[in-house]
C-alpha cells in the first residue's frame, strides 16, 4: 500500500502531525504498535500543567480523546494501523511491519518518525526480580488495565514521572513507602512533590538503590546514601519491605529507525541521549524523512503537540501542498514553543536545542 | 528545604498569606513556590484575581481584594496548590482539593495533616462537592480550630499502609 505520508508512533506528537495533514488535505498512514492510539497520553490520568492553549488543566487521557475526534473527520483520507510495529525503514520510504506475526511493506512519498521514547533502567544487583517494574509499565497496569503491581513500592527518581506516578499508586490503594533520588533536590516540579509529601511520603535525596532482596520476587530493597560522586558510602544501608521497585530514572529517545536509514543522529544529554539532526522544518539529514516529539529530545506532551503541528504543515509543503497563511502559523507555532521552553524547568532542552544549533 | 523535601519553610508559607483579618472573608491562598509553564489557575479565574505575567513560567500573584473565595481555581490548578482558607470567630474553614475515593463523608470527623503529612488535628468535614465541570477533582470543605489555619493542609486518604 502506498500513501501519500506515513507517520509512525501516534503519540500526541504523530496525532496532531496527521490532523494537520488532514486538515490540508494529505493522505495519511498511521502506525502504531500499542492496542490504542495516544501513546504516553493513554495512561495520563493527572491534569495537565502548560497554557490552556495546550489544553492544560485536563487530563491527558481526555486530551486524547479531543485529538482522536479531530482524526475521525477525515474517514477517507486517514489508514490507522494499530498492534502494528515498524521494524524495518528504508531510503525509498519503504517501511516494514509486523502485525500478528505478519509481515508486510507499506511505501510513502514523505516519512514523520514520532516514536517518542524508552524508559532507561537502572543498574542494581537483583534488579531482574519480578517486581522490579519501569514506571511506565506501571502506570499502564494501573490506568490502562485497572491492575495495582503490588501493595507496598518504593519510587526511584524525582522527576516529574517519579512523582505523578507515586501519586497514581497512592490513588489506587497502593502504599508508597518512599522516594529516592540520587541527586540533591527533587528534580520534578515542586509542587508534585508537595502533593505526595503531604500525604505521608518521604522524600530522600543523595540516595538510590543497593539491591533488591528477594527469592522469587521482590521483597525487600536496600538502599544506601551516595556521595557527591554518585558513589554508594558503605555503612548507609537501610532496609525497607516492600513488593515493588519502580524505576523513574528517565527516557531516552528511541532513534533506532533513524540510525537504521542512516539519518544523522548526534548525542546530546541535555535532550535524553541519542537524537536525530533536525533541521528548522524538522526535517532529518535525509530528503523528506522528518521527526517530532520525544524522539527529538526528552519535553512534554504540550511541545510535542506543537511540534507535531509545525511537522505536520511543513511536510505538506515539502509535498508541493499549497498551506494558507502558512508563514504566520509557523510563527505562531515557534513562538508558542519558545514561550513554553523559559523559566528553569526549560532550561535543559534551551541547552540542548542550542548544542543541536537550529531554531526549533 | 523544600527542593529537597517538598515541605516549604514557615517563611515561604507566609509570605502567600494576607493578614490574618483579610480571612474573615474566604480567600486562596496559592503555594506554587516555584517557576514553572503553567497558567490554568489564571485563566479559569472567573473573578480574574488570579494573574500568571507574560512568560507563563513566572509565578501566579493574587489580588485578594478581587478574590472571592469561590473555590474554581482550586480544582483546575494540576499542582493541587491552592486551597481557599476562612477564619469564622474561632474556627477556621478550609476548602481543599480531593482526589481519592472513597470521598470522606459530610459530617465524619477526619485527620487533617500538615504539609510535611503529620497528624496535625481533627476536623469536621462541612461539605463534599464534585461535578462534571471540576473533572474528578472533588472539593471538600473542612472545618477546624482557628488556630490551625496556616498548617493545615490536607485530610488522611484512604490508601492501605
Ligand atoms: C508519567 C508521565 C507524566 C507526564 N506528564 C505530562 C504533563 O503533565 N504535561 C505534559 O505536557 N507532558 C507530560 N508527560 C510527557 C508526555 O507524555 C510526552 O512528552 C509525550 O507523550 C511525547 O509525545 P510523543 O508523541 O513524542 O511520544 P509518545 O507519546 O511516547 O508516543 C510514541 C508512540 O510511538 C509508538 N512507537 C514507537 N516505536 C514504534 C515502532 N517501531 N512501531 C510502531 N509504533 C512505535 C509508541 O507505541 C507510542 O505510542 C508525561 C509523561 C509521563 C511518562
Ligand atoms: S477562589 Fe475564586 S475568586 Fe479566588 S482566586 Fe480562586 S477562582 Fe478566583
Ligand atoms: S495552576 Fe497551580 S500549578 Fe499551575 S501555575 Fe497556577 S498555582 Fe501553579
Amino acid at each position: 500500500m502506498h500513501k501519500e505520508v506515513i507517520i509512525i508512533g501516534a503519540g500526541p506528537a504523530g496525532l496532531t502531525a496527521a490532523s494537520q495533514l488532514l486538515k490540508i488535505g494529505v493522505e495519511v498512514m498511521l502506525i502504531d504498535r500499542n492496542d490504542l492510539v495516544g501513546g504516553q497520553l493513554t495512561k495520563q490520568t493527572h491534569m495537565f500543567f502548560g497554557s490552556e492553549k495546550q489544553h492544560a488543566s485536563k487530563r491527558g487521557i481526555d486530551i486524547l480523546t479531543m485529538l482522536d475526534e479531530k482524526l475521525k473527520q477525515y474517514p477517507n483520507k486517514l489508514t490507522v494501523f494499530t498492534q502494528t510495529t515498524v521494524v524495518g525503514l528504508y531510503n525509498d520510504k519503504v517501511v516494514t511491519c509486523i502485525k500478528d506475526d505478519r509481515y508486510f511493506k507499506l511505501s510513502a512519498d514523505a516519512i514523520i518518525i514520532a516514536t517518542g521514547a524508552s524508559e532507561k533502567s537502572l543498574p542494581f544487583e537483583n534488579n531482574d526480580l519480578p517486581g522490579v517494574y519501569a514506571a511506565g509499565a506501571v502506570q499502564t497496569l494501573m490506568n490502562v488495565y485497572g491492575v495495582k503491581p503490588g501493595h507496598k513500592v518504593l519510587m526511584v527518581g524525582s522527576g516529574n514521572i517519579g512523582l505523578i506516578v507515586s501519586y497514581q499508586l497512592m490513588q489506587a490503594g497502593v502504599h508508597v513507602v518512599g522516594l529516592v533520588e540520587a541527586a540533591d533536590h527533587i528534580s520534578g516540579y515542586l509542587v508534585h512533590a508537595s502533593k505526595i509529601k503531604r500525604l505521608g511520603v518521604d522524600l530522600w535525596m543523595n540516595t538510590s538503590v543497593k539491591k533488591a532482596i528477594g527469592v522469587d520476587s521482590v521483597e525487600a530493597v536496600e538502599i544506601w546514601q551516595l556521595d557527591d560522586q554518585w558513589q554508594g558510602i558503605p555503612g548507609t544501608e537501610k532496609q525497607l519491605e516492600v513488593d515493588t521497585i519502580c524505576i523513574a530514572v528517565g527516557l531516552a529517545p528511541l532513534t533506532e529507525l533513524l540510525q537504521q536509514i542512516g539519518a544523522e543522529v548526534v548525542y546530546i544529554r541535555e535532550l535524553g541521549g541519542n537524537v536525530p539532526r533536525v533541521n528548522k522544518h524538522y526535517e532529518t539529514s535525509i530528503n523528506n524523512v522528518f521527526a517530532c516529539g520525544d524522539v527529538t529530545g526528552i519535553e512534554e506532551a504540550s511541545s510535542a503537540m506543537i511540534a507535531g503541528e509545525i511537522t505536520g504543515i511543513e511536510t505538506a509543503l515539502k509535498l508541493g501542498y499549497h498551506v494558507p497563511n502558512h508563514t504566520a502559523k509557523l510563527t505562531q507555532l515557534h513562538c508558542d514553543l519558545d514561550t513554553l521552553r523559559q523559566g528553569p524547568h526549560g532550561s535543559k532542552i534551551r541547552q540542548g536545542i542550542a548544542k543541536l544549533g537550529v531554531q526549533l | 528545604m523544600i527542593e529537597k523535601t517538598g515541605v516549604p519553610t514557615r517563611t515561604q508559607i507566609l509570605k502567600e498569606f494576607p493578614d490574618l483579618i483579610v480571612l474573615k472573608k474566604p480567600k486562596a491562598i496559592i503555594e506554587c513556590y516555584k517557576d514553572i509553564p503553567c497558567n490554568p489557575c489564571d485563566t479559569s479565574c472567573p473573578f480574574d484575581a488570579i494573574h500568571v505575567p507574560q512568560d507563563i513560567n513566572q509565578r501566579p500573584q493574587i489580588n485578594f481584594d478581587k478574590c472571592t473565595g469561590c473555590g474554581v481555581c482550586v480544582y483546575h490548578c494540576p499542582g493541587l496548590a491552592i486551597t481557599v482558607r476562612q477564619i469564622k470567630a474561632d474556627k477556621a474553614i478550609l476548602k481543599i482539593p480531593y482526589e481519592f475515593v472513597p470521598l470522606p463523608q459530610k459530617d465524619a470527623i477526619v485527620k487533617v495533616l500538615d504539609r510535611s503529612g503529620k497528624h496535625l488535628t481533627d476536623g469536621l468535614i462541612k461539605q463534599v462537592r464534585i461535578n462534571e465541570s471540576q473533572d474528578k477533582t472533588a472539593i471538600i470543605t473542612i472545618e477546624i480550630e482557628a488556630k490551625h489555619i496556616i498548617e493545615a493542609m490536607t485530610i488522611e486518604v484512604p490508601y492501605g499502609s
